[in-house]
């Protein structure tokens, strides 16, 4: 059994826990295939910070139109019922709390919710923060979607981030291709993990200690739940 | 009788001096007024301050105004793109001076100057970098960062259509920036698909209203336009799809304007005189 999933199976996951009327923001790159997942027969709204509420998908060829693009700069299309609105009006739709849901992507995040997603911190780096930093604050659930590793191996999920911060304690939950993750006022708590992984693979894949939130789901005796 | 509209883009332009500070409707390259941009340039104004989400795309519109060396500092959220070479350059090398703003925070800044407020707080960007050494206040348990106004001498934004007075209609996410920058320049100059009569923009729907606008000018229809009906035929960039098309004038880059006569859109304010415009 792998013990990881797709990108595609867990932008899936995630959209299944996104209830019908939620107002959601899918952020730029991966967090977007959460679209393709989203029940047709469903009414979610996906809102676009540039200034939109009711994005609908990529338009068929010679349809693109420059005027109605996503915050990724890529051609959308509208919805029936969209709207579209100022950058100030659609940042008080985050800053003011209005937004639902919003899926971020992310290089760290922290245990106590501290999100790292902007800057590497990498000297010569041009900085580039977009709205990452309002989203993060913004919507009443943030969820992040990662790889639970890097390239190299490490854990991005850390006790303290070591890149510079998008927000501070702003993440409720973390998807990974190994395992999903609550943030708690206690640290992580696993609640599901995918395929092999064990509460124990995942505290020894991190280096966290991890709260087995899992319900028994992955028969899991683990020596890292004491704390 | 109020006439907002000017005759050309060089007039429209008229009278940006050296060292003021700009903002530039647009998100990437929907809604940036290009043809503004690029009299800008022929007018010659330098040591500019810009304000616009990003930093330029390609080598046209704002990218081609600082390729040109004539922007002293750039206020923006996201400089960083994949075609944002031109900026990437002087910044590498030191020739323009950049402050990073989130987006929301930009926009909120600039509305506030726009709103006639002296400051406010946000939550955006506490205990982030851009915080450090800031003023911060706690308010009902939630910690908030001082924001200042960012408003501007000049706007160049665009917009659809306008009538003389200056109101304004927007399309889709082109309208951005448009409406929060329009309030926030001493001289906000937009740029129109086309001037409309009086009377003709239905007031539920004008989105800028004429007092925060001071210049209209027409540069005819965008090219995926056809008579106010979307047609299509174009990539994300504005450019025919059609290779002939676009290959049709001796190899030149074709103008993301369709040509149009040159009073079309300022004939029917005196032409049509007795429409609902006068009917007060």
């Amino acid at each position: 059994m792998s013990d990881r999933i797709s990108r595609q199976d867990l932008a899936a996951r995630i959209a299944a826990d996104i209830p019908e009327g939620s107002y959601v923001n899918l952020g730029i790159g991966a967090p977007t295939l959460v679209a393709n997942y989203l029940p047709a027969d469903l009414e979610i709204i996906l809102h676009t910070e540039n200034g939109m509420l009711g994005m609908g998908e990529a338009p068929e060829e010679g349809r693109v139109d420059p005027d109605l693009i996503n915050a990724g700069k890529q051609a959308i299309t509208a919805l029936p019922g969209a709207a579209y609105f100022h950058h100030a009006d659609s940042f008080a739709m985050m800053r003011g709390g209005h937004l639902d849901v919003c899926v971020l992507g992310a290089f760290q995040v922290a245990a106590n919710g501290d999100l790292a997603n902007w800057s590497t911190g990498a000297p010569g780096a041009i900085p580039a923060i977009g709205g990452a930093m309002d989203l993060a604050i913004g919507a009443k659930s943030v969820y992040v979607m990662t790889d639970l590793l890097t390239k190299q191996g490490e854990s991005k999920l850390v006790d303290a981030c070591s890149y510079p911060l998008t927000g501070v304690g702003c993440v409720s939950r973390v998807y990974t291709d190994h395992a999903i993750f609550d943030v708690t006022s206690d640290g992580f708590a696993v609640t599901e993990a995918f395929g092999a992984n064990t509460v124990a693979s995942l505290a020894e894949l991190t280096g966290l200690v991890l709260i087995d939130a899992t319900g028994g789901s992955t028969a899991a005796p683990t020596t890292a739940e004491e704390n | 009788m109020i006439d907002k509209t000017v005759p050309s883009i060089e007039e429209a332009v008229a009278g940006i001096p050296d060292g003021a500070t700009v903002m530039i409707g647009g998100f990437g390259r929907a809604g940036q007024p290009v043809e503004l941009i690029d009299a800008l340039i022929e007018q010659g104004a330098g040591d500019l301050t810009i304000v616009n989400n990003n930093a330029g795309n390609g080598d046209t519109g704002l990218a081609a105004l600082l390729a040109k060396r004539r922007v002293r500092k750039i206020v923006c959220s996201f400089p960083r793109q994949s075609d944002s070479w031109v900026f990437d350059g002087l910044y590498r090398e030191g020739a323009i001076e950049l402050e990073l703003v989130p987006q929301g925070n930009l926009a909120e800044r600039i509305r506030a100057a726009g709103a006639g407020v002296g400051a406010f707080y946000s939550p955006t960007a506490v205990g982030t970098e851009l915080a450090e050494g800031r003023e911060t206040r706690v308010i009902d348990g939630r910690t908030y960062l001082l924001e200042f106004p960012i408003r501007a001498d000049f706007a160049l934004i665009s917009a659809l259509k306008g009538d003389r007075f200056g109101n304004l209609v927007f399309r889709e996410t082109a309208r951005n920036f448009g409406p929060i920058m329009a309030t926030a320049a001493a001289t906000t100059i937009v740029q129109v698909d086309e001037i409309v009569p009086l009377g003709s923009l239905d007031p539920e729907s004008v989105v800028t209203p004429g007092i925060f606008v001071d210049r209209v000018v027409a540069v005819g229809e965008r090219r995926w336009l056809q008579g106010g009906e979307f047609v299509g035929g174009v990539d994300i960039e504005g450019r025919p799809l059609d290779e002939n098309a676009s290959r049709s004038n001796s190899g030149l880059v074709p103008p993301l304007r369709q040509p149009m006569e040159r009073s079309a859109g300022r004939e029917p304010n005196s032409a049509v005189g007795n429409t609902k415009e006068d009917a007060r």
